[in-house]
């Protein structure tokens, strides 16, 4: 092949490269910019600060309050994480400090695997599951419940982010040198406390940044959740009250919405708050895995 | 020295509980899953599209799914891999300055973060502008997008890991830039690729939400890219919120089906990677 065909595909190729690369940021800020402009029409029409705070949420009469949506995916996600978080550094900690390589690998296997079910199946768990099992403890406590509450979304979502946040964990712990932990062991502290006092000092950031990411991850999180959690447009005052999530919201209303004015607007800035809140999110743990050495996309 | 050995003993105690609780939380779904699903199996809930509607109709089974999910799946996975291997490759710093390629790999890592509800919504209005309606075309647009970020982020970590040594002798062969791409790089890097590829068609075919408005149900098979498309996830969502129990054994056998492909499909993303790799130099 003679020189000049070969400097014109090598020229051709680095162009279109370079041309993909400038359409997936293209891609980013065409979605993010999208959902900004539908949301536009409410945020005209409607304060801000009506918008996020006010309670009332009636579409047909044009008032569109997402506090309660805001308050539930708040408070679905709060109750994951508390359940979640122990755990997780719990076997986080057992696998990589306790646990011989053999049985670590095997045990990432099955981790990572689980993390790959798909969430109508976690639903599907719940709805068969969970939620008899919350409506027996209700009941064991003589609270009214059908079951379908802020507790069983708060479960279900707990164990779905489970092998997530595990597996970014037992990475982060990886990073930290074996030499720090000899050291400390050989200066006569137990293995508990060279945990305490060197692995979990070393490894705090990014293990922070694991739970951060764990997070973003239940925040957006939509079937499962949508499943077992009740879907009702009020404040819950009990964990087995029901909630009603913004990624919920989306999914339950979006098809039917283009005869109401205002409401796809409305339903866009749910979409678009979920998607800033994930973003923060993802660039905070991003940033810190950085500093740690690791990669931040998992 | 009894108080820090009691520490120990106590925190190993509950690393071993929490382990064990994590593990058989996790094994209960698929234990229960497996039990619910195969109690609903049978040969017509494999073969058969449901009779009757896929809500209310109590016979027939899930062929509709099945078939509507490979469908949007192998569409989106190929558009997503056209779209992907350009970007992968240049995102390497050959092609693309220092800059450019971390700003494009944090807004990689933000749309690999952003949830699927949101791609649906997303997907719905760029439907609605460009005058589609819920259809496999639409499903596989939205599902495209979702495995973009997988996919490229999955490949940019494979193709970085390859040695630069092997480039720079490449290059003093007297190659060009893309000539050792293809030669050197796209062969170092094919395993890694390979279970990009693999990992993205199982995020995708588990994804309900971002489908939810795009693709649509329907209780046939698709004859046209603009037909409506039924699909696993969902026919586990609508079929279990039925109070007919006949219909609710087939969200069962289709719950069971997709777990099914995608822990085969986890499981082969890995053997494959392991497998190709014997052939790479490290």
């Amino acid at each position: 092949m003679d020189t000049s065909r070969r400097r014109l595909k090598d020229t051709f190729a680095r162009i279109s490269m370079r041309a993909s690369v400038l359409f997936i940021n293209v891609l980013g800020l065409a979605i993010f910019c999208g959902l900004l402009v539908k949301a536009g029409p409410i945020l005209a029409r409607v304060p801000l600060v009506e918008l996020l705070f006010s309670t009332s949420w009636h579409p047909m009469k044009g008032s569109f309050g997402l506090f309660p949506f805001i308050v539930g995916t708040a408070e679905v996600t709060l109750i994951a994480m508390l359940i979640s978080i122990p755990l997780c550094l719990l076997c986080a900690i057992y696998l990589t400090e306790y646990v011989g390589r053999r049985s670590r690998e095997a045990a990432r296997f099955i981790i990572d695997i689980l993390a790959g079910i798909p969430s109508v199946i976690y639903g599907l768990f719940g709805v068969l599951v969970i939620v008899p099992v919350v409506r027996a403890i209700g009941e064991s406590m003589d609270v009214q419940t059908t079951g379908y509450s802020l507790l069983a979304g708060g479960l279900i979502l707990a164990i779905m982010v489970i092998p997530f946040i595990i597996s970014i964990s037992l990475e982060v712990l990886r990073m930290v040198p074996g030499e720090d932990r000899e050291s400390a062991l050989a200066l006569g502290a137990t293995k508990w406390e060279t945990i305490k006092h060197v692995v979990l000092r070393k490894a705090y950031r990014g293990l922070l940044a694991s739970v951060v990411l764990g997070f973003a991850r239940a925040f957006g999180e939509t079937m499962a959740v949508l499943m077992v959690v009740g879907n009702v447009a009020e404040v819950p005052s009990s964990v087995f009250d029901p909630a009603y999530p913004l990624p919920a919201l989306i999914a339950n209303n979006y098809g039917e919405v283009m005869s109401i004015p205002l409401y796809d607007s409305a339903l866009m800035t749910a979409a678009f708050i979920l998607m800033s809140m994930v973003a923060g999110f993802s660039l905070t743990a991003h940033y810190a895995l950085q500093r740690i050495g690791l990669q931040g996309h998992r | 020295m009894n108080a820090r050995k009691a520490e120990e003993n106590l925190f190993k105690l509950l690393m071993l509980v929490s382990l064990l609780f994590v593990l058989a939380s996790l094994a209960g779904i698929v234990a229960v899953i497996a039990v619910k699903g195969m109690s609903a199996m049978s040969l017509s809930m494999i073969l058969d599209t449901p009779r009757g509607g896929y809500y209310l109709g109590k016979e027939g089974g899930v062929a509709n799914a099945i078939v509507g999910s490979l469908y949007l799946v192998s569409g989106s996975t190929i558009m997503a891999l056209i779209i992907s291997l350009p970007v992968a490759f240049g995102l390497q710093r050959e092609y693309t300055g220092k800059r450019l390629a971390d700003l494009s790999r944090l807004v990689l890592d933000i749309l690999w973060g952003t949830p699927s509800i949101v791609y649906g919504a997303f997907g719905f209005v760029v439907m609605v502008y460009l005058g589609i309606r819920a259809s496999l075309l639409g499903g596989i647009i939205v599902l495209t997008l979702l495995m973009i970020p997988i996919m490229i982020r999955a490949m940019d970590e494979a193709i970085r890991m390859v040695r630069h040594e092997l480039k720079e002798i490449s290059y003093a062969l007297g190659t060009t830039r893309i000539e050792t791409t293809v030669a050197v790089v796209l062969r170092q890097a094919l395993p890694g690729i390979c279970t990009a590829v693999v990992l993205a068609f199982g995020r995708g075919i588990g994804d309900a939400a971002s489908i939810l408005f795009t693709a649509g149900y329907t209780d046939t098979i698709p004859t046209s890219l603009l037909d409506p498309v039924a699909s696993l996830p969902l026919a586990v969502f609508f079929q279990v919120s039925t109070p007919i129990p006949e219909v609710q054994a087939r969200a069962y056998a289709s719950a069971l089906i997709l777990l099914f492909i995608v822990v085969i499909v986890n499981i082969l993303a890995r053997l494959l990677g392991w497998r190709l790799s014997r052939n790479i130099v490290k």
